[in-house]
């Protein structure tokens, strides 16, 4: 991609937004996990890793694994928040390898929440996009 | 099929002690007995904060926070909030009193009890921060856009001036004021900068910043330069963020690939660059005028101010410096206005206030809260209380420049004023939380230890004046105390304050002041009867067998490191008081509790 000018920028955004709000594609469910220097520390890569061999072990095509920054839980890292269709969006606290699988198999396969590492959002985004 | 509703019920420990269990079988009870199982989901949950208000339900997706809830409370919940769809009004959460803060229409549907209120960390923990269209489709460069092509400079400064902004690096100074200045000064070159020089022992706010949303950063200081006329911009970043400055390198490349950064921004007659450039950590380098000489090349020592480097600063130029923080706010001033912004917080200060709880608390993390919450709410509501329902002792803000916030002020609402009127400071927004196990003298020595070490030594009040403290509470702790040491810690401590070149000096001595301030007590217990009452003094300690529990099996003679415990298993053992280095291993050992540590 070159150089932006503005309207490039304006309409690409707005593809964007478009893009971010329908989440309809193919991949509709998305893992985010939170890899800060916290959240690595406290094994993060080996959670996102294990994402991605048992979802590929799986052959589950229509989930992304992502990551992002902290997410403020220091307490439970490594977090992990999972969206998918007709499901709350759910943050996952503690999430080792092994936890990760068990994600795999009762939330996303199985839709029901997983017992004992659910965390509450910190906040709820209050600046509107 | 995916279940309608999720019954989410607090699992921490406060809520498990207050019959959570109870609440839990009922609701399972309850939705077996309607056949509700393959329409509700009844989950346990990690810790929600808020333990005084246990036990604490969540139902989803209504977003219904119960709290207090009793046993019998959950047939009515079923009934009402699952089969009927109407929540239950009277068990729900209500703010005792809210004082206006969440009054705006904007976050009229904010859920009061979460109390957290995100600008600063809008983006962190939400989008891939080494994908710049994430942040763009988050309204990413829009206010830089805004600002190049419907803003002149003297708006940008306006707009920054009255949202009321002050600066989060810790001193408060406000940032519009600060942007004025340097953009009144006529020179050919000026320069903006970004203090990452974090270094506070606990603090981690610019760090998580920095790595989950490092494009804010760099839209802000473009925002700046735009303002004062600056085409260049450095950030200085200690080397041991590698994460954050990895981030930072990928969002700068990004950056300039879209020609957000570089000549003739999006098109405009703008350009502007920035450049990271790495510390060393020394923590004296946070100081702006160290920071700008480390910057420079030179060695990392402070300059007299004034000048001030908003006059006179990089390289002799007039140079914007500001901290991470504080640039992270700029691009949502710009996009949602000042009016908006100046809604949220207190009188003085405005906005919202980033802190790394940690310490003796469940809860430990990164929160954003407006300015003008209480301790109270931070550390027991969103920080759900101290470990193992120990008593809070006392909160220290501030780190090695600020103080300790007793447990009388827990209702203070926190902001700069308030803060420095009870000895204390801002800080860049660590907390630490102590308990009663933490012993006032030696958590003092800690930090000024901190300070001690990282001091420059370029002016004597600070090098002098630094070590001679740290030898005084090196003396109380260690039970040679005398009483007019207080008075020439109070004295050295005062000088240090009026006379030190910079932040570091003139702030060094506050922990000093403020535990002295508030448990002198402390002091004196460990000057006049040799106590501890944290047991943390080690020389103050003394162990003592007692004869009557003692059982004479010699374990303790025998694990002694220093051979201190004499005697045999006919007349029974001793310790030799000056020999014993208190090190507890024959308390630890002994199996028939005959050991006391006093």
């Amino acid at each position: 991609m070159g150089k932006l000018t503005l309207d490039d920028l304006r309409k690409m955004r707005e593809s964007l937004k478009n893009e971010m709000d329908k989440r309809d594609g193919e991949k509709d469910i998305r893992i985010v996990v939170g890899m800060g220097t916290c959240g690595i520390a406290a094994g993060a890569k080996k959670t996102l890793e294990a994402f991605i061999e048992d979802l590929d072990k799986r052959s589950l095509k229509n989930v992304s694994v992502k990551q992002t920054g902290c997410m403020g839980n220091c307490n439970v890292e490594p977090t992990v928040e999972v969206f998918m269709p007709e499901m709350p969006a759910t943050l996952y606290g503690n999430v080792s390898a092994d936890v990760a699988r068990k994600i795999v198999q009762k939330h996303i396969l199985e839709r029901t929440l997983l017992n004992d590492h659910i965390q509450d959002k910190p906040s709820i985004d209050i600046v509107k996009h | 099929m995916p279940y309608k509703h999720y019954i989410l019920i607090c699992a921490g420990t406060a809520c498990e002690s207050s019959h959570a269990q109870e609440i839990h079988d009922n609701f399972i009870k309850e939705i077996k007995d309607r056949q509700l199982e393959s329409d509700v989901q009844v989950v346990k949950t990690g810790c929600f904060g808020f333990c005084e208000q246990g036990p604490i339900v969540k139902i989803l997706p209504d977003n219904a926070f119960y709290v207090k809830l009793k046993p019998e409370d959950v047939k009515e919940i079923v009934d009402e909030n699952i089969i009927k769809g109407r929540v239950v009004q009277r068990l729900l959460y209500s703010p005792k009193e809210d004082k206006g803060r969440h009054q705006m229409t904007d976050v009229a549907n904010i859920d009061f009890y979460q109390k957290q209120f995100r600008i600063v960390l809008r983006n962190c923990g939400i989008i891939d921060p080494e994908k710049i269209d994430e942040y763009i489709a988050r309204d990413g460069y829009k206010a830089l856009e805004k600002v190049l092509f419907e803003m002149s400079p003297t708006q940008v400064i306006d707009e920054v001036s009255r949202s009321g902004l002050r600066g989060r690096g810790g001193a408060g100074f406000p940032t519009g004021l600060k942007w004025s200045f340097t953009q009144k000064t006529s020179s050919d070159v000026k320069y903006i900068v970004c203090n990452a020089d974090e270094g506070d022992p606990g603090a981690y706010m610019d760090r998580s910043t920095l790595e989950g949303d490092p494009h804010s950063i760099l839209e802000a200081m473009t925002i700046a330069g735009y303002a004062v006329g600056a085409h260049k911009g450095y950030i200085y970043i200690r080397a041991e963020y590698p994460l954050a400055i990895e981030r930072l390198n990928i969002a700068i490349g990004q950056a300039r690939d879209y020609g957000l950064l570089g000549e003739k921004i999006l098109g405009s007659n703008f350009d502007f660059d920035i450049e990271i450039r790495l510390g060393a950590g020394a923590f004296v380098c946070g100081e702006e005028t160290a920071l700008l000489a480390s910057v420079e090349g030179e060695r990392g020592m402070p300059r007299p101010r004034p000048p001030f480097p908003a006059v006179k600063g990089l390289w002799g130029k007039p140079t914007v410096i500001n901290n991470v923080e504080t640039w992270a706010n700029i691009p949502v001033i710009i996009l949602k206005g000042a009016s908006w912004f100046a809604k949220i917080g207190t009188e003085r200060s405005k906005g919202t206030k980033v802190f790394a709880l940690t310490g003796k608390i469940n809860n430990s993390g990164l929160i954003e809260v407006p300015m003008g919450t209480t301790l109270r709410e931070i550390i027991f509501d969103i920080g759900g209380g101290i470990k193992d329902g120990k008593q809070f002792k006392a909160a220290q803000t501030g780190g090695p420049s600020g103080g300790v916030i007793p447990a009388e002020f827990l209702d203070t609402p926190i902001d700069y004023d308030n803060l420095t009127a009870i000895g204390s400071m801002m800080g860049s927004g660590g907390m630490i939380v102590m308990d009663e196990d933490d012993c006032i003298v030696d958590i003092t020595k800690f930090y000024l230890q901190f300070s001690v070490d990282e001091s420059c030594g370029k002016c004597a009040p600070c090098r002098i004046g630094g070590y001679q403290l740290l030898n005084l509470l090196e003396k109380i702790t260690s039970g040679r105390g005398e009483m007019a040491d207080l008075n020439k810690l109070f004295k050295i401590s005062q000088a240090m304050q009026k006379a030190s070149l910079c932040g570091l000096g003139q702030t060094a001595s506050n922990p000093v002041l403020s535990t002295m301030k508030y448990f002198g007590e402390e002091y004196q217990e460990h000057i006049q009867n040799n106590k501890c009452r944290a047991r943390k003094c080690a020389q103050l300690l003394k162990f003592e067998i007692l004869p009557e529990k003692c059982v004479k099996c010699g374990l303790c003679a025998k694990v002694c490191p220093v051979g201190a415990i004499s005697g045999d298993r006919e007349k029974g053992y001793v310790i030799d008081q000056a020999k014993c280095i208190r090190c507890g291993q024959c308390l630890e050992r002994c199996k028939f509790k005959a050991i006391t540590r006093g």
